[in-house]
């Protein structure tokens, strides 16, 4: 038989603690199902890491051996073949004939593109989120303490975002790159390094307005020290802004690493990466291949699009004033 | 408002100073001897010395930093390593091309984004405001070499519209006074040149000005209902006044701080977009130049350049902050 027993007033106040925050949980995705703009995206995001996540693990790719000439810029079959079913006069053709071996087509060395596309894919959101959590981490720190703390701390912390802003983001990406050696991870710090300022500045503002607040002169009376604070109190009201902000940051830092792909500084060849795709893409554009180029753009700009619209709605949802 | 000028200019010194050692800085924490690199490896032992006696290599480090600062000051950019040209004269022939890239793309951005922020803000939730937020939303996420690389393909190669390398066809020529080919055509007379440079500066204005055109509108429209909604509006609609001079002399008006601020901000965006947009459309400018410098360690091009860039990035910041007190009466210093 079971053993009954009433539960002790603290099992009861976890017990409401855990109901407390699964309401809030289901409060805050009600809410954000209710924003078209973070439907869209949450669903392009959801899309895009389970390709990536799909490819990487169930795939595996040896990009050091990838070419087979025959294939030399083999069309997309099935979409080429499904068109001009419809565009030429002959009896169309039935779906089961048309065959689909390579449905985005094949590059200069006869590579599958929907393969590369979405090992790059995985590629560009693991950089993206590792230099986005680097910079949201050392960000932060960087802008609580600083808008906490005041003074000297404040003043060469932000000093020094002032310096790294004063350089157009690509082109101080592109020199550490050059002193650091060219190669993905390379790329990934730099990019981090180049957002690093958006979120100390942001995380400072939250800290200024949070450090007068009643609750914060209360914790400082009963004795908390200053990491306390700003760990238990500063850091979990400004969340929202940060979630946001990250979720923004990351569509920019997938764009940034594809840039410096394209420009050749990221990862290098052969292995995948859609920047460095687009840059191969260039030579063959002018003679009309237009599949090289516009399934690797595509996949950016989707993965761009997903975060941003994600980011777009959360900030409708986390950011009551903006909401009209 | 002087005292604030000054305040202002004195704050920036620290972040000029500090931008000049990072500039400095980078490019000798390259591992290895610049010299070598620039070289390559079969060079001999003497022509290495040479090299770094040229470029002051081989005093110490602080002093090499005193003695470029003073160049610089002074106006002596240095030569170039590769083929031991004044940076200064190679600055004068690149700069103007994308100086006139630079302000067709802030032009088209904001002679495009602002009317399509206002237009959205006042016809909210209509078809047109859907559209230009769809649109905005997009032109946001898509990169500059994708756009780029598309806009080629279907206007340069699929149409054969417009052509899509160099900013002149090679056997037109126009003669150079400011450097701006449009500028130059007009003065000249030279018609053909100037339509010539025209169809040549279409399709990168375009992919440069995308990503800040469409800021641009998201801005301008946020603001614009930021405003209409203020009871001020309400008022005057309440006194019968046009429509017309609601929009523009009451709401937009008090829209143009967050306007303004993100148009100044966009010049940054275009001087980075501008080394892509250089790279996809061979635009000999100093984007392109600067990106190749850097690879070939070409450090006076670099650090002139890149010091030149946060400048600019710094003049601008203030410029930005001063128009407030010029748009904004209300704002005193």
């Amino acid at each position: 038989m079971d053993d009954v027993r009433p539960l002790s007033l603290r099992e009861s106040k976890q017990a409401t603690l855990w109901s407390e925050r699964f309401e809030l949980w289901r409060d805050f995705l009600r809410r954000l199902w209710a924003s078209p703009s973070a439907r869209i995206g949450g669903v392009i995001v959801l899309l895009t890491l389970g390709i990536a996540l799909g490819v990487s693990t169930l795939d595996s790719y040896d990009a050091t051996r990838d070419s087979s000439l025959p294939n030399r810029y083999a069309e997309p079959d099935c979409i080429v073949a499904f068109v001009r079913s419809y565009l030429s006069d002959e009896p169309r053709m039935a779906l089961g004939d048309i065959s689909c071996k390579l449905p985005f087509g094949a590059d200069k060395i006869g590579r599958d593109i929907m393969r590369r596309v979405g090992h790059g894919m995985s590629v560009s959101l693991q950089a993206g989120l590792i230099a986005v959590t680097l910079s949201l981490t050392i960000g932060t720190i960087a802008g609580l303490s600083g808008g906490y703390l005041g003074g000297w701390v404040d003043s060469v912390l932000m000093r020094i975002m002032d310096v790294i802003l004063a350089f157009p983001s690509l082109l101080l990406a592109v020199a550490i790159v050059t002193v650091a050696g060219p190669s993905l991870r390379n790329g990934m710090i730099a990019v981090a390094i180049t957002q690093i300022p958006v979120f100390a500045r942001l995380a400072r503002s939250m800290a200024i307005s949070i450090r007068n607040t009643e609750y914060v002169t209360a914790a400082k009376s009963v004795g908390a020290g200053h990491s306390s604070i700003l760990w238990r109190h500063v850091l979990p009201n400004s969340l929202a802004p940060l979630i946001v902000q990250t979720t923004l940051g990351l569509g920019t830092a997938v764009v940034e690493t594809a840039a410096l792909g394209f420009l050749g500084l990221g990862q290098q060849p052969p292995f995948p990466e859609l920047g460095k795709m687009l840059a191969e893409s260039q030579q063959s554009l002018a003679s009309g291949k237009w599949w090289v180029m516009v399934f690797p753009g595509a996949a950016i700009i989707m993965i761009v699009l997903g975060f941003n619209l994600l980011g777009d709605g959360l900030r409708d949802v986390l950011d009551p004033r903006l909401k009209k | 408002m002087a005292k604030y000028v000054a305040r202002r200019i004195i704050e920036s010194v620290p972040v000029v100073v500090g931008v000049s050692i990072l500039v400095f800085m980078l490019l000798h924490l390259i591992p290895g001897d610049p010299a070598t690199t620039i070289l390559g490896e079969r060079a001999t032992t003497q022509s290495i010395a040479e090299l770094r006696a040229r470029l002051g290599l081989d005093r110490p480090l602080y002093e090499q930093y005193f003695i470029w600062v003073g160049k610089m000051l002074q106006g002596d950019l240095g030569n170039t390593v590769r083929g031991n040209i004044p940076v200064a004269d190679e600055i004068a022939t690149r700069f103007p091309a994308t100086v006139e890239l630079s302000l067709a793309a802030l032009l088209l951005s904001t002679a495009v984004g602002v009317p399509l922020g206002v237009i959205s803000a006042i016809k909210r939730n209509s078809l047109i405001d859907t559209l230009t937020m769809f649109g905005a939303l997009f032109g946001v996420s898509i990169p500059v070499f994708v756009l780029g690389l598309l806009l080629i393909f279907l206007f340069g190669v699929e149409l054969g519209w417009l052509p899509f390398v160099g900013r002149l066809s090679s056997d037109i020529s126009i003669q150079r006074r400011t450097g701006l080919h449009l500028v130059d055509a007009l003065l000249s007379g030279n018609m053909k040149g100037f339509k010539d440079a025209l169809e040549h500066l279409v399709l990168p204005t375009i992919t440069l000005a995308t990503v800040s055109l469409a800021i641009t509108a998201r801005i301008t429209r946020s603001a614009m209902l930021e405003v209409l909604n203020q009871d001020y509006i309400r008022t005057a609609r309440a006194k019968g006044l046009k429509a017309r001079n609601i929009v523009m002399s009451h709401a937009f008006r008090n829209a143009l701080l967050p306007i303004v601020t993100i148009i100044g901000l966009s010049l940054g965006r275009l001087l980075s977009g501008a080394v892509l947009t250089e790279t996809i459309f061979s635009w000999p400018g100093v984007g392109k130049w600067l990106f190749d410098s850097i690879i070939a360690r070409d450090y006076p091009i670099v650090q002139s350049m890149t010091l030149i860039i946060a400048l600019v990035f710094i003049v601008v910041n203030l410029a930005v902050d001063m128009l407030y007190a010029v748009i904004d009466p209300r704002i005193r210093y």
